[in-house]
């Protein structure tokens, strides 16, 4: 047994319970008998997040061919030969690696968007502080620890998770197919999705999740375990009834990254209004191996583009047969690009820029951005400068894709980016369905006016009991205490004066025994 | 009424989470701890440093003093026998050494390094489940998560046996030694390309994680520059796995950068000269110690220690109280590990109230814990099929629940060590809370077993209750089984539900009393089943409980 085949079937076979079983690690067939009902038809929109861990090598992805003699002595270990880079068409400078053949057609149908050169300013080229700042939307320099998806979210569902599930949301408002929920998921306070990897299994916890906490530190960590076993039973069912309602599906390739999409694509079938999803696919690292040295269109990195290019594909063709095509766009993502020039290890090291795709039926297909300057004698310091910031791509999917108001992107995005030509028809015009996501839950605590200059007056209700009322930062630093103390059953009001605090967004939160809510509040000028 | 909104009537609603901010202030510090030394204490301290906290571990424990006791802990285990050949079967047979042999002097071969590397971790977990009354295995999975590789990823299960044996050698000794030997270790080299690490085509892998993961870390003021990383690159080219000789590094200085490597204003412009020939191989003792010599250091360090045994809750109340002093013990003991362990796990921080199941557990804490907590045994030695494919089964496990021992996710370790905010809320999600869940039912009624159920072990409940000082007493049973369990003290209403499994329903205590004292004196089967099967519901739901999942 190689290393591959030990890794696809792992070695000897142990005694596990049926049900045990963990996404990608032991196989067995789904019933395909449960088809209550057919694939829901539905208006809301969805997001794919397609991760691709590691950082992964944006010039040997998308290979710029006008330069191709710089770019072979700068890359001499990795260089893909020109005459295997596949073309795409009405471009004669630019194509995509040979392992790349599905979404090569993709794009020349129109369903692909490649942005060249995505990243930000001042790269950060650490793994996990560079992934930190994907998935936060921060810039460089700061430390956010809500998710850019997470506050899109909490903008979108406010009173999440009080009294969620309900008629209103009654499906997760995101999911990973895993066993890892993304900083990306993160709200200000509650992580707002949940993960899961075997959508036909559901275990209901035994003990409701319920009960008085401490105010202490261990307390949290207990609230936090309770609060899980509340959505894992809650939500369990939810999506496994979405899941078993579908029958059948195309063809995906059996891989880790085509198994994650075929799960999604059967849940958006099935009906979830679940907006948001992320799979994974790991290996991008490619400091060595990245290529075959007897022939450069093979190796690691070949076969991980394979396996995006293939699933993806197959994905697309499924949501089509699923009539879910044009409910659904996708995008990839990678913390960073790689260096210009190549290792010993017939590798690359950490970079910077890198292209992002965007897939979909309903997308602006094409081009965005020019080929690279890859410079004459390249050493190890140089990087490819950005030619998009990545809030610019996740600002357009909120403003184009989810409809969001501009205002409201600049709030999730804390700060204003331009919108790129990505989403053919945006077709932003009822406003309705939103008011009702809304106020979807229960509201505890609320500001008005909101926005306000200098004070606000702020009603939440309470249970009885202590009421704690904290205003935080953007930045999650606690930054005022309005109130403390005992507050009878019933609505409650209170004045408070902001007093020093400079113009910006910050979070409004109650918490009232098992109860606990964040609001957004914009101090203006 | 359609289907869905059928759904819905049935589905739970619940209200929000009670996320609170803790109003207490953990202001303690290193002083020796004067409180109590009692059950709760005890279970604490042996929780944090092992994984579980046996019966008679505790009851030994108590029999010490404080000091006793965290003296025995810091001890050095006995040298373990290396993993022998315990994977033939139908589909495999090593050629190279024979069943019940050692195979980690046998060549490279990835016909069988899988079996090997499964061998391995099997063998590992099997040390955790037998470990002695000391921290030594904790200290080694930390290193491991500090220093990590993934054996998986490396695919020789040699090397891999020698990376661990570099982390147990070390595991309560100097740390600049560890993170040398481990710079220069065939696997370590391997796993973050130093081998190809040359002149001319420098590879920062391996320089950027010492200096970002293993040493300077991401403090606030971790301010090494990209120029730091190459410069540390190129002190480290050359040094290559020796493939005559497959257990040590050797240093080619054909392929050693022969310049000065000059470093920022971060380590204070220290230029390392450059040499040539074999006297380049001493650059690396340079740079480490610079790297030590930088506060940075000693004060993450510091920090990944408390994360690891303490809390994930660091402010600048515990930076200035605990992580400071504690960074200090570490330089003026010139990174020994003891002196700042044994410290902390006499100090009144550790035992402060608000540290007390502060930690949610880790899978292997989970899994590991309950198979040692709760009795559960392993096949006898001589049965090398049956222990291989138990320990194979528990690490199954523990990867489903996201810390598969030897492949961590990345060279950063578990994100609960270190993604912020969450630390070790990333254990617990909606995927691996009902997988625990799951664990639980299983070991509690079926039991754990191989093919063919040839060998099975369940959760001996009656003989873990029949250790309690008063078993006979519903009250006392489940104070004792709650203080022992527990990171938290469950709420009333929670010991009443558990009372009443014991009860039947019923409100008279004697009724579990008289159960009891009838099984202890008649030792009949009906008897017997008649407490086994309360006892059985008793521990699903105390095991169940979201206190039970706090440390």
């Amino acid at each position: 047994m190689n290393r591959k085949e030990f890794l696809k079937y792992g070695a000897g076979s142990f005694v596990v319970p049926s049900m045990f079983n963990g996404l990608g690690i032991a196989k067995r067939a789904n019933s395909w008998i449960n088809s209550l009902s057919s694939a829901i038809v539905d208006t809301d929109k969805v997001l794919v997040l397609v991760r691709l861990d590691g950082g992964n090598d944006g010039l040997n992805t998308v290979i710029p061919l006008d330069q191709y003699g710089r770019l072979t002595m700068a890359r001499e270990k990795v260089i893909i030969p020109e005459n295997k880079v596949l073309r795409l068409d009405g471009l004669d400078q630019v194509g995509l690696h040979p392992a790349m053949g599905k979404m090569r057609d993709l794009y020349n149908e129109g369903k692909l968007k490649i942005i060249r050169s995505v990243g930000y300013p001042n790269p950060n080229y650490s793994h996990f502080r560079s992934t930190d700042i994907w998935m936060t939307a921060s810039d460089s320099d700061e430390i956010i620890v809500s998710g850019w998806a997470g506050r899109y979210l909490q903008n979108e569902f406010p009173n999440f998770p009080v009294d969620f599930p309900n008629e209103d949301m009654p499906d997760p408002l995101s999911l990973e197919i895993g066993s890892f929920l993304s900083l990306a998921f993160q709200g200000p306070t509650n992580a707002m999705g949940m993960s899961i990897s075997d959508p036909s299994d559901f275990y209901e916890l035994i003990g409701g999740g319920i009960g008085e906490v401490p105010n202490t530190p261990a307390g949290e960590k207990l609230a936090h375990v309770r609060l899980i076993k509340r959505q894992s039973n809650a939500y369990g069912q939810v999506v496994k009834d979405a899941y078993e309602s579908v029958n059948s599906q195309g063809e995906y390739p059996d891989t880790f990254l085509g198994e994650q999409l075929k799960i999604v694509s059967r849940l958006i079938a099935g009906g979830l209004k679940t907006r948001i999803y992320m799979v994974n696919i790991g290996g991008f690292d490619t400091h060595d191996r990245q290529v075959d040295p007897a022939d450069h269109t093979r190796g690691f990195h070949a076969e991980l583009l394979r396996e995006v290019s293939d699933a993806i594909a197959a994905f697309m063709e499924d949501l089509r047969f699923q009539g879910t095509d044009k409910r659904v766009v996708g995008m990839t993502f990678s913390e960073f690009g790689r260096r210009i020039i190549s290792n010993f290890s017939d590798g690359t090291d950490h970079g910077a820029a890198a292209p992002m795709f965007v897939f979909g039926h309903e997308i602006e297909g094409g081009m965005l951005g020019e080929n690279p300057f890859i410079p004459l004698n390249a050493t190890p310091a140089d990087n490819l400068p950005m030619q998009y910031d990545f809030r610019s791509v996740y600002a357009t999917m909120l403003q184009d894709w989810f409809c969001l108001p501009s205002d409201e992107v600049q709030l999730v995005m804390r700060n204003d980016f331009p919108i790129l030509p990505l989403i053919a028809n945006s077709d932003c015009v009822s406003t309705s369905t939103r008011d009702q996501y809304r106020n979807a839950g229960q509201t505890i605590i609320s500001a008005y006016p909101n926005p306000f200059t200098e004070r606000t007056t702020i009603s939440f209700q309470s249970d009885g009991g202590q009421c704690l009322v904290q205003v935080f930062n953007a930045h999650g630093q606690l930054v005022a205490t309005p109130a403390h103390g005992a507050y009878a059953m019933g609505e409650h009001q209170l004045d408070w004066d902001s007093e020093t605090l400079p113009a910006g967004h910050y979070h409004l939160r109650l918490q009232n025994g098992l109860l606990q809510q964040v609001r957004p509040v914009l101090k203006v000028r | 009424m359609k289907r869905r909104d059928f759904l819905r009537l049935q589905r739970p609603q619940f209200r929000g989470p009670a996320v609170l901010r803790p109003s207490g202030q953990l202001s303690s510090g290193l002083e020796p701890y004067t409180g109590p030394w009692a059950l709760p204490q005890a279970a604490h301290l042996l929780r944090r440093t092992m994984f579980g906290a046996k019966q008679e571990d505790v009851q030994e424990a108590l029999a010490r003093t404080l000091d006793e006791a965290v003296d025995e802990l810091l001890s050095t285990d006995p040298i373990p026998a290396p993993p022998v050949v315990d994977y033939n079967g139908p589909d495999v047979t090593d050629p190279y050494s024979a069943a019940g042999e050692t195979w980690v002097d046998d060549p490279i071969d990835n016909q069988y390094d899988g079996y090997r590397i499964q061998s391995l971790k099997g063998w590992w977990v099997r040390q955790i489940l037998e470990q002695p009354r000391t921290i030594e295995q904790k200290m080694i999975l930390f290193w491991h998560n500090h220093v990590p590789i993934q054996f998986i990823e490396v695919f020789v299960g040699r090397w891999d046996y020698r990376y661990w044996e570099t982390l147990r050698e070390n595991a309560l000794g100097n740390i600049r030694s560890l993170i040398r030997a481990l710079t220069l270790d065939p696997a370590m080299l391997h796993y973050l390309n130093g081998q190809y690490n040359s002149v001319g085509a420098p590879d920062e892998n391996y320089a950027r994680e010492l200096q970002e993961l293993f040493c300077i870390g991401k403090g606030p003021n971790a301010a090494f520059t990209e120029e730091d990383v190459r410069a540390a690159a190129r002190i480290l080219t050359g040094w290559r796995v020796n493939y005559s000789n497959l257990d040590e590094a050797v240093f080619t200085r054909a392929f050693h950068v022969t310049e000065d490597k000059q470093f920022s204003e971060f380590y204070h412009g220290t230029l390392i000269s450059g040499r040539a020939g074999l006297a380049g191989a001493e650059e690396l003792d340079d740079l480490l110690e610079m790297i030590f010599d930088n506060n940075e250091t000693a004060l993450f360090l510091a920090r990944r220690l408390y994360r690891f045994f303490v809390s994930d809750l660091i402010d600048a109340t515990v930076e200035a109280n605990v992580i400071e002093p504690l960074a200090e013990l570490l330089r003026d003991n010139d990174y020994e590990v003891l002196p700042a362990l044994s410290t902390l796990f006499r100090s009144q921080h550790f035992f402060d109230a608000l540290t007390l199941g502060v930690m949610i557990k880790s899978p292997t804490d989970f899994v590991l814990g309950i198979f040692r907590e709760l009795r559960m045994t392993l096949p006898d030695p001589s049965d090398l099929a049956s222990r291989y494919q138990i320990a194979g089964t528990l690490n199954y496990v523990n990867m489903v629940l996201q810390q598969d021992l030897g492949d961590p996710p990345n060279v950063a370790g578990w994100p609960a060590y270190y993604q912020l905010p969450q630390y070790d809320k990333n254990w617990i999600n909606t995927d691996t809370l009902p997988r625990r869940g799951e664990v639980l039912a299983w070991f509690l009624y079926a039991g754990i077993s191989t093919q063919g159920n040839a060998y099975n072990s369940i959760i001996d409940v009656v003989g873990i209750v029949d250790r309690f000082q008063n078993p006979e007493d519903p009250n006392d049973l489940i104070a004792a089984a709650a203080d022992w369990l527990f990171g938290l003290p469950p709420s009333p209403a929670f010991s009443a539900s558990l009372k009443s499994i014991l009860l039947s329903g019923q409100s008279d205590d004697t009724y579990w009393t008289v159960a009891w004292l009838e099984y202890k004196s008649s030792g009949s089967p009906m008897d017997y089943q008649t407490v086994y099967s309360r006892l059985q519901s008793f521990f699903y739901f105390l095991l169940n409980a979201e206190e039970h999942q706090l440390a």
